[in-house]
């Protein structure tokens, strides 16, 4: 990372500092009116944020399932559900959280958003393919929402088979829900990698990329790769049930542990999808209210994008007890610690970044903090479930719930609220109310371990999953848990309440960089103009290098550019290049 | 250690218990070490080095060679170690003894069977010595099961078509709960058997009884006890409500109708077959998801159910 090159760099560009205002004469928002124009728009941040609303609107229902799934959880056998609606519920909880709010939720609305702003482009690489992908992820929600009013499906959130293939809900519409959002999730990937590679403004090295945009190459790296797998299985299950050719299902012929290997070949590297994301959020905001470089920035970077490769090597841990050979377990167990180690050197170097550095504690960062505090939890007990002898106890108990709800919940979704609060105010050109949002993040965090922390008990003593009825002495436990979603649901609301209110008439408006960043998107105005900038900045510094004054963050080159999407504008620097 | 223990795990009753146990401890404890450094730093450095002003000037270093390296290889010898002991744990689970005591297992939607080399069958209880290795070598008759005793920490899925084994020695005589934990439909969570755990001589007199109802029982009686054993009350009830199946009150003299369109009467030859062979006639109104109890029950058995039923008028 070059720290003191002069201003006119090694670029041989004829550099002009270009001061922006707080607010824009026409902002993005207002470039194009109505609702059809937000409907056919190819804005990269018009699409964000719907997707950001439609995610909004699936986290809603999927949490109204599982108040429904602890509230019929507080007496056992039954207490307002029987128990295939109960199924069903978990079903749709689960294939609802994962597939349409936790695998989109960060790169499809933050990403897009961001991403493009934060290396200085005009748009993604492929702005049409990108509301395509919009407009995928709509048709594969609705495909399974239509499973819902049909008869739902109970078979949770794996599908596995024989189970899947015999049971007579509609399991087909479901898969192929799943399947079509698979195209929306490669769709995006490739969007990424190529605006990534293609479209960084002057200056921009790999090396001064903000760790976001590392992480979310990473994670386009795992959607391009992963999911086609993802797609085959499920094709193959539907062949299977239609067409009656046996391949998972023993009836037929097949081996339902072959499923399995399939399932988990995706879903395993999936979990990272649903999770470097929020790394990259994390990185971003401990930077910014440390005022400090990042620690082990190449760490970091590379580190993730090593994740996704070797994270395809481990699925193997979630078939422990399934039937594969000794041998099989063995290897997995140890790559899967192997690949552990990083993520949680990964933490060392958050908190070695708060080192000597000087720390705000803003609404942003209690949620870094609150993320450091679950993630690291829900790291740990996934090495106890890695262990082989430890994990034939505890598998397919609620110690793997709870495990996994640190890591997505604890981790993903809590670094989601994160980037919510850092970015909302470029988004929105308000902001919130920080006491409001101070609140709500405690009420989330004592909820969420009331919720979650009590069911690595319950599973430790032998508390099965997916279990509508339960042994007596696991109620009291299970009525804990149950109050803590109620803690959750407060905090939840509360954050809907002050978010909507700041887009209200009496919004607070906010400044161009409120929080002093240094990366791009702090750059220009808030909310950003139509192609986001009104000149081509070049890039002189690193994203983390608070110590140099904002003023040599400003310059840049004329913009040529004419009409929209002309991606080509921020590359053709011959013209600016100076001989 | 064993005080803690008890708090977060069940009662540790099979020879292999302790040790999953002391590794479980190991892990936990060392995580919460670890864990409990990182929160300190982190409270730490926000108090020390609070923002005091927005010209505040931080630290421009950004790696420590020496740092680094130790974070990283502590954690890989404490991983190596976990792995490795582990590792051997899961060795013994995996391997019974070659003196181990045989037992059937039977899994399907939603009981278990337990066959005893006397060719004895069990429903939902399985009988063992205490003290004596005892293998499970089990299968599924339909879609996958797990078969799970926390208090003996084992855990095996069971497959259609494929038998797969499982071993555990009992340490200590009284009753455990088994569970299914492999999602398998509407009564997974009701897929619950009983291990009883005898003394030696206990159980061999227990293997030479069995198989027969005790002789002061009367035949109605005994066909009640296979009722609520043998699982048919999950889905069954004998108050005329309607559950998985049709209610056994006043179900004996009646004519059935089935999904066919056929009709019956229901004499004792048709409950025999509706228990053997469920899909030849299925009741109209009902999904054809009834096990069959061949092999589970024998004739003597089903003779007594039929006694049973018959009392539910
Ligand atoms: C998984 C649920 C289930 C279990 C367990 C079960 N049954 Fe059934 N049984 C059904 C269903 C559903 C039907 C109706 C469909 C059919 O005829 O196959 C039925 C039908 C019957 C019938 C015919 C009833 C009639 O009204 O015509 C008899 C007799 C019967 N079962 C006996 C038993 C016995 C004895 C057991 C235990 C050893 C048992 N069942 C266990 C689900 C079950
Ligand atoms: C330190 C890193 C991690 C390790 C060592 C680890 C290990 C494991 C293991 C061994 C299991 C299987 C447990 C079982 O089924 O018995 C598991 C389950 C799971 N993990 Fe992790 N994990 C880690 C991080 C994560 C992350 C980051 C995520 C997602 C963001 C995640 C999501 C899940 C999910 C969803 C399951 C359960 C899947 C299911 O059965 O439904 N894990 N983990
Ligand atoms: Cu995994
Ligand atoms: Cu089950």
């Amino acid at each position: 990372m070059s720290t003191s090159s002069g201003i006119n760099a090694d670029l041989g560009l004829k550099l002009k500092r270009f001061v922006t205002p707080d607010h824009p004469e026409v902002n993005y928002a207002q470039a194009e009116k109505g609702i059809k124009a937000w409907l056919t728009t190819v804005d990269h941040k018009k699409i964000g944020l719907m997707y950001l609303g439609a995610i909004a609107f699936f986290f809603f229902i999927g949490g109204l399932l599982a108040l429904l799934l602890r509230a019929e959880l507080w007496t056992p056998a039954k207490t307002f559900l029987d128990a295939d609606a109960y199924n069903q519920v978990f079903t749709l909880h689960g294939a609802i959280m994962i597939f349409l709010v936790l695998v989109p939720s960060v790169p499809a609305a933050l990403g897009n958003f961001f991403l493009p702003i934060m290396v200085g482009a005009k748009d993604v690489a492929f702005p049409r393919l990108n509301l395509l992908s919009f407009y995928i992820y709509l048709a594969g929600a609705t495909f399974s929402l239509y499973s819902i009013v049909t008869g739902a499906v109970d078979t949770g959130w794996t599908f596995y088979t024989p189970y899947s293939a015999t049971t007579g809900t509609s399991v087909v519409s479901m898969t192929l829900g799943v399947f079509i959002l698979g195209f929306s999730s490669i769709l995006t990937g490739l969007n990424f990698i190529v605006t990534l590679h293609k479209l960084r403004v002057p200056g921009l090295t790999w090396g001064k990329l903000p760790l976001f945009c590392w992480s979310l190459y990473a994670t386009s790296v795992i959607q391009i790769l992963a999911t086609p797998v993802l797609a085959i299985t499920l094709m193959l299950l539907v062949m299977e049930r239609t067409l009656k050719i046996g391949i998972f299902d023993p009836a037929l012929g097949g081996d339902p542990v072959l499923y399995q290997h399939f399932f988990w070949f995706y879903s395993h590297p999936a979990v990272y999808i649903m999770i470097l994301p929020g790394f990259g959020i994390i990185s971003e905001i401990i930077a910014i209210f440390s005022k400090r470089r990042i620690f082990g920035y190449w760490f970091i970077a590379l580190s993730s994008m090593a994740i996704a490769l070797i994270g395809f090597l481990v699925w193997g841990h979630h078939m422990f007890v399934s039937g594969q050979s000794t041998l099989s377990s063995i290897v997995f167990s140890l790559i899967t610690f192997f690949v552990g180690i990083p993520t949680g050197i990964k933490i060392f170097n958050w908190v070695a970044t708060m080192y000597k550095g000087s720390i705000s504690m803003r609404t942003p960062m209690w949620y870094a903090m609150i993320f450091l505090f679950l993630f690291t939890i829900g790291g740990f007990t996934g090495v106890t479930l890695g262990t082989l002898s430890v994990d034939v106890h505890l598998h397919d108990t609620y110690y793997v719930v709870a495990h996994f709800h640190y890591v997505m919940m604890g981790g993903m979704l809590i670094a989601f609220l994160g980037g919510l609060h850092l970015w909302w105010p470029k988004m929105t050109g308000r902001m919130y109310n920080e006491r409001w949002a101070n609140i709500a993040a405690f009420l989330i965090f004592t909820g969420f371990n009331m919720t979650f922390f009590t069911q690595f008990i319950l599973g430790a003593k032998g508390m099965p999953r997916r279990y509508y009825n339960y042994i007596d002495q696991f109620q009291s436990l299970h009525q804990f848990s149950t109050v803590g979603t109620w803690v959750l649901a407060l905090g939840f609301t509360i954050i809907l309440i002050y978010l909507l209110q700041s887009l209200g008439k009496k919004g607070v408006i906010a400044s161009k960089n409120p929080w002093n960043g240094r990366s791009l998107e702090w750059l220009t105005t808030t909310p950003p103009v139509l192609e986001n900038f009104t000149y081509t900045p070049v890039v002189i510094h690193g994203p983390y290098d608070f110590h140099k004054p904002i003023a040599e963050f400003e310059y840049g080159i004329e913009s040529h550019g004419h009409g929209h999407h002309d991606a080509s504008v921020h590359h053709s620097n011959e013209e600016s290049v100076n001989a | 250690m064993d005080k803690l223990g008890s708090l977060f795990l069940p009662p540790a009753k099979s020879t292999n218990a302790a040790d999953v146990d002391a590794l479980f401890g190991f892990i936990s404890i060392t995580s919460v070490i670890i864990f409990v450094g990182i929160l300190i730093a982190t409270i730490a450095f926000i108090i020390i080095y609070k923002r005091k002003s927005d010209n505040d000037v931080t630290s421009l270093n950004d790696h420590n060679t020496t740092l680094e390296i130790v974070w990283s290889i502590i954690p890989v010898f404490l991983i190596v170690y976990v792995f490795y002991w582990g590792f051997t744990d899961y060795l013994k689970l995996n391997i019974p003894p070659a003196n181990a005591y045989e037992v059937q297992v039977i899994g399907q939607k939603w009981n278990w069977a337990f066959k005893y080399n006397n060719g004895y069958t069990s429903p939902n209880e399985l009988h063992v010595p205490k003290g004596r290795p005892v293998k499970l070598v089990m299968q599924s008759r339909d879609v996958l099961h797990s078969f799970y005793i926390p208090d003996f920490r084992i855990k095996h899925d069971v497959i259609p078509n494929r038998y797969t084994t499982v071993w555990f020695e009992a340490i200590e005589s009284g009753e455990s709960v088994i569970f299914c934990t492999e999602y398998c439909g509407t009564s997974h969570s009701d897929m619950l058997a009983k291990v009883i755990v005898h003394e030696e001589e206990d159980f061999q007199k227990w293997l030479k009884e069995s198989g027969g109802r005790p002789a002061d029982m009367p035949l109605a009686d005994y066909g009640k006890m296979l009722y609520t054993k043998s699982g048919c009350q999950t889905c069954h009830s004998t108050d005329g409500s309607k559950l998985v199946g049709p209610s056994y009150k006043g179900l004996f003299g009646s004519k059935k109708t089935f999904t066919d369109g056929s009709s019956l009467v229901a004499d004792e030859t048709y409950i025999k077959s509706s228990i053997l062979n469920p899909s030849e006639h299925v009741v109209a109104g009902f999904a054809p998801v009834m096990p069959t109890y061949q092999g589970i029950l024998s004739n003597d058995d089903i003779d007594a159910i039929i006694e049973f039923i018959k009392e539910q008028k």
